[in-house]
């Protein structure tokens, strides 16, 4: 089913709520800065998308703005691996960059679902990230998520209600800027 | 003795950390030698076709740098001349016209002005010829790298270069050898980071002595071969070479490494079969087209003043754009071979992303060690205490094979060299002591 003919009944809302308390379970996972049980919800065949923005001329935003995944630098166009080293590098305790480890806040809001097939939903969020680090340095990270989340077959229909079970499959993060106004990205999104 | 010479004192390896933060320093930098040096603006794969364009920065400033319908290559300040709005605010694209918003005055992509609203009623006697946009009046296309200097009297670029030349090779040509070839990914990294533009620059020019600060990236392993065992940030593809540090007369430092002759080939890429066999085939034809100049490999270097270059694994160019004292820009543009397969496009890419930049596993902790220096060294007290730039003083030597001041163990001897010339500029000196032709002069008499 895709947006617009989703209709908005109980089992929609149902769901959502479902997918809401996944969201905000996985984020205070991140803000808890439990990396490892943050990696357990990410699906062995994720992408995960940061694109460039860039100013271009009215008309060309859907040709040009982003840049494009699997073809472009983008600040982020990478795998499981590649998240699960970026866990292993602030795991080592000498990664300077997050070493103070940073405070940080996710805020995750506008939620809705965009399409249901069988197993897997695409939900479209948006999200306001507050990092702060050593005394004074704070950055704020503004922008849109779709995410592609999937429920394993055969799982457990108890676990429902908490929102477990949920994997993530895809995320696209759109970040609103388009010089980075932060020296770094160590955040998770 | 000018207030330069008692900040920075090169022969004792002594510099002020005033340098680093001062605003009226700063300024002088932007008057003085922002104004003159070469500067990197982008590479022509950037503007393949006619009307193309990228908006660019020089020193504090914004430039756009363009291909006009005759296919020549300009580089303009963005800047209306009627009242200074910027022409251009796009990042790039390709265009006809650079229209400014505010009154509409119209320039070619030639930098002419081609048109002034009412002109007839308004302007009956102006000579458009002398309003055209602001034009660098020194420009060079170099093997797809385009560098700009304000200053008309710059010496020629490559005289600019001198002997880094032979380094600054083998990051812009391919893989394989042949001259040039390369082009830029598209998505150039841009961000801000709260240090000195100069924290940067000699990182870049040899300062290898950081290495241990990236320790935690070299633990967990992210190179082209880690999913195949290879360990550390990157494949070593310079074991049984000699380490190079060399510094040049114009400021330029580079760290490269000399091979062995006849050396052996070494794996890199194990990840992927198709991009490993690829680099074999690079190597081996890189070999035969270059002979002897095959056994220089570079690893990073920076020309004076402020764009540096990762030479193989990665392979980019950057410039750090001076914002002020304590805040720097950067641009990082992705090298590729225009021709490589599609599989080591992506692997490139791939590896480039998670090394580089403000997501770079690597790169972070640079920034958060140039962060944190700068903060440091604001104070009243801490200002009163100059750096320690005395690592291997005095050990280079001329190396009779590699040119230029060449020392085979870690040293500082390019930053001296990079603060050499820093002085040099900021003292107002004339050209041929900045790219150290009166040294020449003087060893020749």
């Amino acid at each position: 089913m895709k947006i617009g003919q989703m209709k908005r009944d109980l089992a929609y809302f149902q769901l959502k709520d479902e997918i809401e308390e996944f969201l905000y379970r996985e984020a205070d996972l991140l803000d808890r800065r439990e990396f490892g049980e943050w990696l357990a919800l990410l699906a062995d065949d994720l992408h995960y998308f940061m694109p460039l923005r860039r100013n271009v001329p009215f008309g060309e935003h859907a040709a040009r703005e982003n840049t494009r995944a699997g073809e472009d630098i983008s600040w982020f166009d990478e795998d499981k691996w590649t998240l699960s080293k970026r866990v292993d590098q602030i795991m080592t305790g000498i990664h300077w960059a997050e070493e103070p480890l940073s405070r940080i806040c996710h805020f995750v809001t506008n939620i809705r679902l965009l399409a249901v097939r069988d197993t897997e939903v695409e939900v479209g969020s948006r999200f306001l990230i507050y990092q702060n680090r050593v005394e004074t340095e704070t950055y704020l990270f503004a922008g849109k998520r779709t995410d592609l989340l999937r429920r394993p077959t055969g799982q457990a229909r108890g676990l429902k209600a908490h929102g477990e079970g949920w994997q993530i499959a895809r995320r696209e993060i759109t970040l609103d800027q388009n010089v980075l106004m932060a020296k770094n990205l160590t955040v998770f999104f | 003795m000018t207030t330069y010479d008692r900040l920075v004192d090169t022969d004792h390896g002594i510099v002020s950390r005033e340098i680093f933060v001062s605003d009226g320093i700063f300024g002088e930098e932007l008057e003085k030698l922002f104004s003159r040096a070469w500067l990197f603006v982008g590479h022509e794969s950037q503007i393949a076709k006619a009307g193309d364009y990228f908006v660019s920065r020089m020193g504090g400033e914004s430039v756009i740098l363009c291909r006009d319908r005759a296919k020549a290559i300009h580089v303009f300040l963005n800047t209306c001349r009627h009242r200074g709005m910027k022409v251009c605010r796009y990042d790039e694209g390709n265009t006809p016209l650079f229209t400014c918003p505010y009154h509409h005055w119209s320039y070619g992509t030639d930098g002419k002005l081609v048109g002034v609203p009412q002109q007839k009623q308004l302007y009956p006697d102006i000579d458009r010829a002398e309003w055209s946009l602001i034009e660098v009046p020194r420009m060079v296309h170099y093997k797809g790298a385009i560098f700009a200097s304000w200053d008309k009297d710059a010496p020629e670029f490559t005289a600019y270069l001198g002997e880094v030349r032979d380094h600054l090779d083998q990051v812009l040509d391919c893989r394989d050898g042949r001259e040039g070839g390369s082009e830029v990914f598209g998505g150039i990294h841009k961000w801000v980071i709260p240090s000195n533009w100069k924290f940067a620059a000699e990182n870049f020019l040899g300062d290898s002595y950081h290495n241990p600060s990236h320790r935690s990236v070299d633990l967990i392993g992210i190179g082209p071969s880690a999913t195949a065992g290879g360990e550390g940030r990157r494949d070593n593809e310079y074991k049984g070479g000699q380490h190079v540090w060399v510094s040049f007369p114009s400021g330029h430092g580079v760290h490269s490494v000399w091979m062995p002759d006849e050396s052996e080939f070494v794996d890199t890429y194990r990840d992927n079969k198709i991009v490993s066999d690829y680099f074999r085939h690079c190597y081996h034809e890189r070999q035969r087209r270059l002979g002897q100049k095959a056994r220089l490999l570079p690893f990073t270097g920076n020309l004076f003043p402020n764009t540096a270059y990762h030479g193989r694994q990665p392979r980019a160019l950057c410039v750090w754009h001076p914002v002020s004292a304590t805040q720097t820009e950067i641009w990082r543009f992705f090298l590729v071979d225009r021709d490589a397969p599609r599989e080591v496009k992506d692997l490139l890419r791939r590896f480039y992303m998670r090394y580089s930049g403000p997501a770079g596993m690597t790169e972070q902790d640079d920034m958060e060690n140039w962060n944190y220096a700068t903060a440091a060294s604001r104070g009243t007290i801490a200002r009163r205490y100059p750096y320690n730039y005395q690592q291997s003083l005095g050990t280079a030597t001329d190396h009779g094979i590699v040119p230029g001041r060449v020392s085979t163990q870690m040293t500082e001897e390019s930053a001296r060299g990079f603060y050499r010339a820093w002085k040099g500029y900021l003292n107002g000196a004339g050209w041929d002591e900045l790219i150290g032709r009166t040294a020449y002069l003087d060893a020749a008499k």
